[in-house]
């Protein structure tokens, strides 16, 4: 897992903190020293930064933040800035707080995340919210897709590598069933999904491949008006089996639509720019023969182009 | 010849819940192969005539009693044991063992529990038995109820006290409705009415409870008596105290099954630490008898000293 943030090893948080306020001061906002200030610097060392802050001029940096910029930079900054576990809690608010949940981000939060960061974000969701995140899930969708979607937030999945070879391929012939039958509100799919260690279900997943000659998504294929709840199974399953692939698909397709999807892009860029974004690049490069670098600055501009490059790995 | 009250003291002593080891010391102890004799004689509950002129052991009474001379090292080994194995054992013997009365057991640790004692239950349910315990519930339990149990075993609930009393009187509306509708379809193949039960926090569900009497006159429990495990459910949630003196009531009568008895262990057990002054006064509010008293009378030997030492801590 290669992260593309480029952070130094050691910073001075009242430095940080100094010179922040420094950017802010006066009529204008200093973005380019925000940028290079906040775009290096890890999880750790910004909570630093915001307790330095904090010390030093009795005042939340977020609300300053909030304050002081606008729009796509804003709004990417903003979800830079909160801790990761009380980012991915406002990721998984805002995505059921829309007209229609936007199912992909809670599915990738449940499914990518491992089970300890998962509990992390319910309990900061607790925290933030006062409520659970999946009495929130549960109260904003219905039918099957709040099952399943229940059953992701919710579960606490063994995270050990041990793995029954009986089970995977009895569970994979339920899921090829299920596939051929097109019952996807199959209770068992669901519980299969939503309960199962990952390394079993990628065990399940290579057995579905070696028994049918075709991996399980690519049998799962959609068109677009196959039901929501087929596309939510499709991507919890890529989501278990290949995060790197899931999130190069997303940015791939949040650079390609007519007008850039920023949420996806932000979010994608934000979220994995300490853990693995290096690695997402790679696969984007051999995919596109494009880097995903150029992509970004051809389809974004001004400061939020500037902050998403800068996490990307960009040398000042 | 054995004393009359000294007969009938032995066949107490291996009665009940537990042993009464001292009993079966000094008075077995010191009888003579004729007392012994009339004793077993005099026992056909215990012991059977042969046919070749013997009176034999019941297999099935030595079996009882093995497991009443192990009511005791049980209780004490679970009393240890740190609460997170206490409850992901208790779950997964649950699973194992089936019947009816595994699934309240489940409802009970699921619903009884604060969130960070369930979540620490699950920990150490992934070390005992390398799988979660979700995963073990929805692959042993099918049908309605496992839609149910896996969510509660799931849950994570909010636990502060915050609530919205609006979405509460909403939310009990469709609980009366749901109920009301119980002929056309099951409350617990109901969305809904699972949505509710094991996704919001425990303050809503008593506010819940609050407007379902307010709205229908009548407690939501009382109404889903053809629901057991619903009903078992919004007990454990909104009237603990309550849920467990009936089910110590029943562990406590005379003749039940062996695993009813199981309960006034776990029971006792799992609660000593937590509501037991609350409970001890609800059990006499509903069954106007001390539970120490029945306890005195139900149980035997360490077992029964072990029990009331536990309820007796904190007053």
């Amino acid at each position: 897992m290669a992260a593309s943030l480029v952070a130094p090893d050691t910073h001075s948080p009242m430095e940080d903190a100094e010179a922040l306020r420094k950017a802010f001061k006066g009529w204008g906002t200093d973005e380019k020293a925000i940028i290079s200030i906040l775009g290096h610097r890890n999880a750790v060392q910004r909570q630093q930064i915001r307790q330095a802050y904090e010390e030093l001029y009795q005042e939340d940096l977020i609300k300053r933040l909030e304050s002081e910029l606008s729009g796509d930079f804003e709004k990417a900054v903003y979800r830079w800035i909160l801790d990761p576990a009380d980012r991915d809690a406002v990721l998984a608010n805002v995505a059921i707080k829309k007209a229609e949940t936007d199912y992909h981000v809670i599915i990738e939060i449940s499914c990518i995340l491992s089970p300890e960061d998962l509990l992390a974000v319910r309990r900061a969701y607790h925290c933030r919210y006062k409520r659970s995140l999946e009495e929130d899930v549960a109260a904003h969708t219905s039918g099957d897709l709040r099952k399943l979607l229940v059953a992701l937030v919710t579960a606490y999945r063994y995270a050990g590598h041990e793995i029954n070879e009986r089970l995977a391929k009895s569970e994979a012939d339920i899921l090829n069933d299920a596939i051929k039958d097109k019952a996807f509100n199959h209770e068992e799919v669901i519980r299969i999904l939503s309960t199962r260690s990952k390394a079993q279900l990628i065990a399940s997943f290579n057995r579905y491949r070696d028994e049918h000659g075709i991996s399980i998504t690519k049998n799962l294929l959609v068109d677009s008006d196959e039901g929501t709840l087929q596309k939510a199974l499709h991507a919890a399953i890529r989501c278990i089996n290949d995060p790197r692939k899931y999130f190069e698909k997303t940015v791939r397709n949040a650079i390609k639509e007519n007008g850039t999807d920023e949420d996806a892009l932000t979010r994608v860029i934000v979220t994995r720019a300490e853990r693995d974004l290096k690695d997402i690049k790679e696969l984007y490069y051999q995919r596109n023969s494009v880097s995903l670098d150029h992509a970004v600055a051809k389809e974004t501009s001004g400061d939020y182009k500037a902050f998403l490059l800068t996490l990307l790995g960009k040398e000042d | 010849m054995a004393l009359p009250n000294e007969l009938e003291a032995l066949t107490e002593a291996f009665s009940g819940h537990g042993i009464h080891e001292q009993a079966l010391v000094s008075i077995l102890g010191k009888w003579h192969p004729e007392e012994r004799k009339s004793f077993r004689k005099g026992s056909p509950h215990f012991f059977v005539e042969d046919e070749r002129n013997f009176e034999r052991w019941d297999d099935h009474h030595v079996r009882l009693l093995k497991h009443e001379f192990m009511r005791f090292k049980n209780a004490v080994v679970l009393w240890t044991m740190h609460p997170w194995e206490r409850d992901a054992r208790l779950a997964k013997e649950a699973l194992i063992k089936k019947g009816p009365q595994s699934h309240g057991i489940l409802i009970e640790i699921a619903c009884t529990r604060s969130a960070e004692e369930l979540l620490g239950a699950r920990r150490a349910y992934h070390s005992l038995f390398d799988h979660s315990l979700e995963e073990d519930v929805a692959h042993h339990i099918h049908g309605s109820e496992r839609k149910l149990l896996v969510a509660l075993v799931s849950a994570y609930r909010y636990e502060g006290s915050k609530v919205n009393d609006d979405a509460a009187k909403f939310e009990a509306k469709t609980l009366v409705n749901a109920i009301k509708d119980a002929n056309k379809r099951k409350p617990i193949d109901d969305e809904e009415v699972i949505r509710v039960l094991t996704t919001r926090s425990k303050p809503h569900l008593q506010a819940i409870y609050k407007h379902y009497k307010e709205i229908s006159g009548k407690n939501i429990d009382e109404d889903l008596d053809a629901d057991l495990r619903l009903k078992e459910t919004v007990q454990c949630i909104c009237t603990p105290q309550k849920y467990f003196s009936q089910v110590l009531n029943t562990a406590l009568k005379r003749d039940v099954d062996k695993k009813t008895k199981k309960a006034l262990t776990r029971v006792i057990v799992t609660r000593a630490d937590t509501d037991m002054k609350e409970i001890k006064e609800e059990y006499n509010k509903l069954y106007g008898v001390s539970l120490s008293k029945k306890i005195e009378d139900t149980a035997n030997g360490n077992y029964k000293d072990f029990l009331l030492t536990l309820i007796a801590r904190g007053g």
